[in-house]
């Protein structure tokens, strides 16, 4: 994976030699400007010694043709590196729409990853080369922040919402996930391995081992447990809405304001059910605080997100 | 310089009755309302914090020499780590420039006996003592492992260390520079000497105010924000812990509003330093006078909106994260705009090789780094992979000591014969600039590319790949602390030995320059009157 000495990451997502790019962008900037003022100091620190101790050189107050050079050309310059890297950041956080979904819960101190086909690692995470992927973090407990320095991704992972972060691997191989936030006893062993795999071959590990369970259906498994079903009935005669065909849709609320239903929405109206209530329907819910996982909560948003709005004749 | 020359000089000029031999027994000292005294009580004490927040980044070097955790437990070394940052941010450097060369220094620039309230002084002493107390009592007690930055939830409600007591003195800290920073604003606006207009001030004195402004209006946040950690921690109020219906990020927030300007508290004083040390070492006027003393202002009001350049990656918003993303480039034009009127100053001036101008040399040599660096961290395509990495540790610490400590050591040198009047051997000042030189990059510039690798920092155990460059910087961090060992001996030693001081050894302009070496208790014999401008070596070409 590395030789003895490296001193470069490896350049393993498509990300990698935008940022690599940038890095050695502003790298020249810096040393031609260190240079500048390094290479004139010392000029001057040889040509103007101290001849005599009585020595007064001829006084220079200033001059306002050069305080505005100084002045302007570091400032344009620095807008043309934020210009440069705000770009590129608009284009590291935002994922193509088809890109596969995984999860990812934090917690002290290990990754609890999670593939839509329902495997699940624990510090592992196998990823198809070539394929965006966008994943969808928490934690249990306190801030992580996952990190894979090959891919040059990062992202914290916050107790109470959802992060995202998404790449697309372009080089086979193993790579370092690390946290990054420092978060207790055992932080720097809160790491982990990123396998990249040919496509053919992540669909042979997908399949291996064990017999999966698809995420959703896990989902819907909770979904009986918990009874969401005896409210949340899919022909919408329940107490609650009917959730089919619900996420990704813009929702109005009990007391004016809209929401849009998406993972944080369902997270919340889960925890925290009167928080923002759909408009026609009452604050009934019970909190499921303290009661399911963040696992099981990821679960159930993959079975809401799978659920289509149901045919006519499969109504009771 | 001729030391003979200086002994005959000094002996001639030397009042009977100076601030250090008016008293010498303990309750003079402890009740001094003087605030050089006071300002060498603050010398003494930050000394014994940096020495301790020295020894805790010992510890961490010698732990990170071999990839396995094999000297401490995970723990230990956490608790290291933060003892380390908690000691330096808050007992070193925020105190470092301001309470020590800024306390003696400020009243005398000005011109004055004082400073506005000197009762306020002593008690701003006193204060940090307190604190530095609760601190130690903290170490002493187990220690604290969450990071000088307390981050939430874990140090409110996860965290099995002293968190309390580490968050109630970094609190009381902050009060002793309220103190501080408010006899600063007092003294300049009210109490200079006649003739003395804001733009004949030195330029150390523009930096001090700009420094004042931030800690009178930023100390506060941060005052608060611990108090409502130590609610949330000791009570279960919900502020930041979302199972109690808060939210970490806005600790963050909270947290940065301070702790963002107090960077600039740790770099504005030795900016100051680096301007008088320039002119003197040029025998010239600072070039750019005006532009200068405004963009230690303009650093002042722009770094406290830059706070959310912490927290790219945390999950603020990120419209919110290009606006701190542009401010923060904008930063760099007052930092530059210094850097190239010192670089101009030195044109065509008379340099002198003498320790002071080593010591500016070492300082523009690792400014430009740390500044430059902060390009890199301000762009947020690329602050996604280097947060939280090495290659931020790096960059701070060129600010934080290669700008800040290497500002307060060369001012200590430059000002050594005023405060305690005695001369120290030249020599032995450009051996310790050197070495401070030599091993600050030995020990942070490997620090850079292990961060562009992807190495975390707080890590107690990394992968091997990352041994190498860490030894390197181990073995630097043994030849810098040998840069700041030596230091202490030979200064101690002048003091006791050294010949004794002349008033104006560099040959260099300022009040302080016109008063005897030591100063009378209050300063100037009689008050100054002010007819000239501050750097006035000779008669001013206009262009």
């Amino acid at each position: 994976m590395q030789t003895d000495f490296p001193l470069f990451p490896d350049q393993a997502s498509s990300f990698a030699l935008q940022v690599d790019a940038l890095y050695f962008g502003i790298l020249a900037l810096c040393v031609f400007f260190a240079l500048l003022v390094v290479i004139l100091v010392v000029i001057f620190a040889i040509k103007y010694q101290r001849k005599s101790d009585d020595e007064v050189p001829r006084q220079i107050a200033g001059h306002l043709g050069l305080e505005i050079f100084w002045t302007a050309i570091p400032a344009v310059l620095a807008l043309g590196v934020f210009v440069w890297a705000t770009v590129l950041y608009f284009h590291l956080i935002t994922p193509p729409p088809n890109a596969m979904e995984m999860y990812v819960v934090g917690k002290q101190w290990m990754w609890k990853l999670q593939h839509p086909e329902g495997k699940k690692e624990i510090n592992e995470l196998h990823v198809p080369l070539g394929e965006s992927v966008r994943l969808t973090m928490t934690s249990e407990d306190v801030l992580h922040s996952f990190y894979i320095p090959a891919f040059r991704v990062k992202k914290d992972v916050v107790p109470g919402r959802y992060t995202n972060l998404w790449f697309k691997a372009t080089q086979v191989g193993s790579y370092h996930l690390f946290c990054a936030e420092f978060c207790g006893t055992e932080h720097s062993r809160m790491i982990g391995t990123v396998h990249v795999l040919e496509p053919q071959d992540y669909e042979a590990w997908l399949t291996g081992g064990t017999a999966n369970e698809p995420i959703e259906v896990a989902g819907e498994r909770l979904f009986e447990q918990y009874a969401c079903h005896t409210c949340h009935k899919m022909d919408g005669t329940g107490r609650g809405p009917s959730l089919a065909g619900l996420f990704g849709k813009t929702v109005a609320l009990e007391g004016g304001g809209t929401a849009l239903v998406d993972e944080a929405y369902i997270r919340e109206s889960i925890l925290n059910p009167s928080a923002k209530v759909m408009a026609g329907y009452k604050p009934i819910m019970p909190t499921f605080k303290g009661q399911i996982s963040e696992e099981g909560i990821i679960q159930l948003i993959a079975y809401i997100k799978s659920l289509k709005v149901p045919e006519l004749t499969s109504m009771e | 310089m001729a030391i003979t020359e200086q002994d005959v000089q000094a002996s001639e000029d030397a009042p009977s009755v100076n601030y250090l031999n008016n008293g010498y027994g303990l309750k003079s000292w402890l009740l001094t309302k003087d605030h050089k005294r006071i300002a060498v009580l603050y010398i003494i004490s930050i000394s014994i914090f940096f020495a301790l927040g020295g020894l805790f980044a010992s510890l961490v070097r010698f732990e990170l020499m071999t990839p396995e955790g094999d000297l401490m437990s995970s723990d230990t070394y956490n608790k290291v780590f933060s003892m380390h940052g908690i000691i330096m941010v808050f007992f070193f450097l925020v105190p470092s420039i301001p309470a020590t060369i800024g306390n003696f220094l400020v009243p005398i620039m000005v011109g004055a006996k004082d400073l506005a309230f000197p009762r306020i002084n002593l008690l701003s002493w006193y204060v940090y003592v307190v604190a530095g107390i609760l601190g130690t009592i903290a170490v002493v007690g187990g220690g604290v492992d969450t990071g000088w930055t307390f981050y939430t939830p874990y140090s409110s409600t996860y965290s099995n260390s002293n968190v309390i007591l580490a968050a109630m003195a970094a609190f009381m800290a902050g009060f002793s520079s309220i103190l501080t920073g408010l006899n600063f604003v007092v003294t300049i606006h009210t109490m200079r000497a006649p003739g003395m207009t804001w733009f004949r001030l030195p330029l150390f004195v523009w930096s001090h105010y700009a420094t004042s402004i931030i800690m009178l209006l930023g100390t506060p946040v941060i005052a608060i924000t611990l108090v409502l950690l130590m609610l949330e921690r000791g009570f279960g109020f919900g502020f930041f812990d979302p199972n109690l219906g808060g939210d970490p990020v806005l600790f963050q927030h909270l947290f940065w509003f301070y702790s963002h300007p107090a960077v600039y508290i740790m770099i504005l004083p030795s900016m100051g330093v680096m301007s008088e040390m320039v002119a003197a070492v040029a025998r010239k006027r600072v070039f750019g006078y005006e532009f200068v003393a405004f963009s230690s202002v303009a650093i002042a009001i722009l770094g406290f909106l830059v706070w959310g350049h912490h927290m790219f990656v945390s999950s603020q918003s990120t419209y919110a994260g290009m606006v701190f993303s542009i401010i923060t480039f904008l930063v760099a034009v007052p930092s530059a705009i210094k850097t190239f009127n010192w670089t101009a100053t030195l044109y065509k001036g008379s340099i002198v090789y003498d320790t002071s101008m080593f010591y500016v040399y070492g300082y523009l040599g690792l400014f430009l780094v740390g500044g430059l660096t902060g390009l890199f961290l301000s762009s947020m395509g690329l602050d996604i992979h280097l947060h939280d990495t090495y290659f931020v540790v790096a960059h701070f610490h060129y600010i934080m000591v290669g700008g800040q400590v290497m500002g307060y050591l060369g001012g200590m040198h430059f000002w050594w014969p005023k405060i305690t009047g005695k001369m120290f051997p030249d020599i032995c000042g450009k051996i310790s600039a050197l070495l401070v030189f030599l091993g600050f990059n030995f020990t942070f510039f490997p620090q850079f590319i292990l961060g562009y690798m992807g190495m975390p920092r707080r890590y107690h155990v990394y992968p091997e790949e990352f041994q190498i460059l860490n030894v390197a910087s181990s073995l630097g961090a043994s030849l810098l602390a040998l840069g700041y060992l030596v230091p202490g001996v030979y200064l101690t030693w002048s003091i006791f030995k050294g010949p004794k001081a002349p008033d104006n050894p560099w040959g260099a302009k300022g009040l302080e320059w016109e008063t005897t070496s030591p100063p009378p208790t209050f300063n100037f014999e009689e008050t100054p009157v002010v007819t000239e401008e501050a750097y006035q070596y000779g008669q001013i070409e206009e262009h």
